[in-house]
């Protein structure tokens, strides 16, 4: 077997008695796309957040590319190939998109302890960040504030981010919620493109995405892990149609 | 894609070009001065009425380095003050008076300070922040309080102001003056290269959002520190050149109240500019100093009485009229200004 980029070892984190991520293990293999699905609440931010290191957890490992990061801070784990996207939109808003992922770039090229020079005019960290756009499909709007670009132009925007950062691993938290129709659309087309370059973790209720991207999914109910196969065999699984795809699929 | 990058190292565009005409003539104006100053009849006096307020512009503008540019709110700078003037007093007091010598010690204090104190505050957040910058700041005031030999409450007189390489150039106000300008100048130079290079990008994405900068892979604290050691050390500067001005420092250059008003400059003048926090400096210190007068001036249909009277307890205009410019102007001076050019 393929040595994993990823591997959760019985991680757990509660939050009083309320247990939100119970006893998780998984691996995720190098290059596939690794949709984790599951019902409001399920703890998949949660998982998020801990595999990012943004939360700590209460036991379990978290091995990433071969090394055991559970209780490194999230920049050091970003700093190792580990990047991730928010549920919730998280962007420099003050800042144009072109400077949100320069910035990503800055991050991974020598020392920020320069304090002469403009940086908004390196060229060596702008035309990095400047392919990241592109491959977003953002290029044209390179110039705009980032508060104001769309909702679906922001989701755009926090991938080409995390993109600029040069991961092994992309964990996405729902890039399409909240877009519409035609924005979500593009997004998907992204994620498809972005498969090629990147493993990636993606969390998303949008079944039709999940099913067309996904290498493998798992199900996380409750804190649980209850299923992690291709997405056919999902689809027929019985246990998952009770517990989350029926309700979905019913619409 | 070459053609945006190259838009990106074009001249910045008109709006902002034409914004930075305000320091030029903020410095044009403090550069000419002197030269005016010897026409009024009052020379002495608004020679030292504006190098006042080129030091506290320095005091403020140092302060918006890490407000305005990181959003950490310091409730101790006077602390960096207090720090400035009582190492150049206490050197003069032991002989040595000479600035070369004294101005570096300044900067190595203040540095320290800085460093021990930020290495804990920055942990905190928020309310604790303030707080935790305001005990340290009231710690020092009650060190200087208790330095018996070096005049405890009373505070202590240099015996007279720094020289210079040996040379006592600086007992004349003008050239005083000067080394005020200079000063200003070249901390105002270095905090404007300092906001635009790649560590003032992380500061001010930091300001804007601390996780999304943890998750591209920065550790915001590193920097949040430098940057309250680079600002605590030019407030420790400003320190040095009141003492030095003044010939005095005692224990009420550091106390809570006075870090307030430099907050209040900052905010008055409109924050993350740094020439704003000059110009914020400025109007509070000639507002406070003209107000009594203003004051006598525009009640002039109010009887006498009322008018002294007015004129006497300015201070209870003073505030809220700070208040209501606060309140008004958004965005401080610099944001009228910018207003003003936009319509
Ligand atoms: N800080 C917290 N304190 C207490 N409970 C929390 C906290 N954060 C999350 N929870 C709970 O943990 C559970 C999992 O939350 P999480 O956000 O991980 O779910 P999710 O699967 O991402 O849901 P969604 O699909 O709605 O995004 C929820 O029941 C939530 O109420
Ligand atoms: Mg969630």
């Amino acid at each position: 077997m393929t040595k994993s980029v990823l591997e959760l070892r019985n991680l757990r984190k509660a939050y009083g008695a309320l247990a939100v991520t119970d006893d998780v293990s998984l691996s995720v293999h190098p290059g596939e796309l690794h949709a984790i699905i599951g019902p409001n609440g399920a703890g998949k931010t949660t998982l998020i957040h801990q595999i990012s290191g943004l939360l700590p957890s209460d036991s379990g490992e978290i091995i990433f590319d071969g090394e055991d990061v559970t209780r490194l801070p999230m920049h050091q784990r970003v700093r190792r190939g580990l990047a991730r996207s928010f549920q919730i939109t998280s962007i420099l808003p003050g800042f144009s998109a072109l400077e949100n992922v320069a910035l990503a770039v800055q991050a991974r090229s020598g020392s920020s302890f320069r304090f002469f020079g403009h940086a908004a005019r390196e060229r060596a960290l702008n035309e990095p960040a400047m392919d990241c756009l592109n491959l977003v499909d953002l290029g044209a709007r390179a110039q705009i504030m980032a508060g104001l670009l769309s909702h679906g132009e922001k989701r755009q925007l926090e991938l080409s981010i995390a993109l600029a950062t040069e991961p092994k691993l992309l964990l996405l938290d729902e890039p399409l919620a909240g877009t519409g129709q035609e924005e979500s659309q593009r997004v998907v087309e992204t994620l498809r493109r972005l498969k090629s370059h990147t493993t990636i973790v993606l969390i998303e209720h949008d079944m039709d995405a999940v099913f067309s991207l996904a290498d493998r999914v798992s199900v996380l109910v409750n804190g649980r892990l209850i299923a992690t196969d291709t997405p056919e065999r999902i689809r027929a699984n019985a246990e998952v149609r009770a517990a989350y795809l029926g309700e979905e699929e019913a619409v | 894609m070459t053609e945006l990058t190259e838009m990106q190292s074009a001249p910045v565009p008109s709006p902002v070009m034409r914004l930075e005409l305000v320091p030029i003539i903020l410095f044009a104006a403090f550069a000419a001065t002197p030269t005016l100053a010897a026409y009024s009849g009052a020379e002495g006096y608004i020679l030292s009425l504006l190098t006042r307020v080129m030091i506290f512009g320095i005091a403020a503008m140092s302060l918006d380095l890490i407000l305005g540019y990181g959003a950490l709110v310091s409730f101790g700078h006077a602390a960096f003050l207090g720090i400035g003037g009582y190492a150049a007093g206490i050197l003069a007091s032991h002989g040595i008076e000479d600035a070369l010598i004294q101005i570096p010690v300044v900067l190595a204090a203040s540095a320290a300070f800085a460093f021990l104190t930020g290495a804990i505050s920055l942990r905190t957040k928020g309310v604790y922040f303030i707080m935790i910058t305001l005990a340290f700041g009231q710690m020092l005031f009650f060190l200087a309080t208790s330095l018996a030999a070096y005049g405890g409450d009373d505070g202590m007189t240099l015996s007279a102001r720094s020289l210079v390489a040996g040379w006592g150039v600086l007992k004349n106000d003008i050239a005083f003056y000067w080394m005020a300008l200079l000063c200003l100048l070249g901390t105002y130079g270095l905090s404007r290269a300092v906001v635009a290079s790649r560590f003032g990008r992380v500061l001010r994405g930091t300001r804007e959002n601390t996780i999304r900068m943890q998750a591209i892979g920065f550790q915001p604290f590193r920097y949040q520190l430098v940057a309250y050691v680079l600002s605590g050390m030019m407030a420790g500067l400003a320190g040095f050149l009141l003492a030095n001005q003044a010939e005095f420092v005692s224990p009420a250059f550091m106390t809570w109240q006075r870090s307030g008003e430099l907050i209040f400059m900052v905010v008055l003048g409109g924050l993350g500019s740094l020439h704003g926090a000059v110009i914020g400096a400025a109007a509070f210190l000639l507002l406070e100093e003209f107000l009594p007068e203003i004051l006598h001036a525009v009640s002039f249909f109010l009887s006498d009485d009322i008018r002294s009277r007015l004129a006497e307890n300015w201070k209870m205009v003073f505030g809220p009229l700070l208040i209501l410019i606060v309140l008004f102007a958004r965005g401080g001076i610099m944001g009228l200004l910018r207003r003003g050019r936009h319509d």
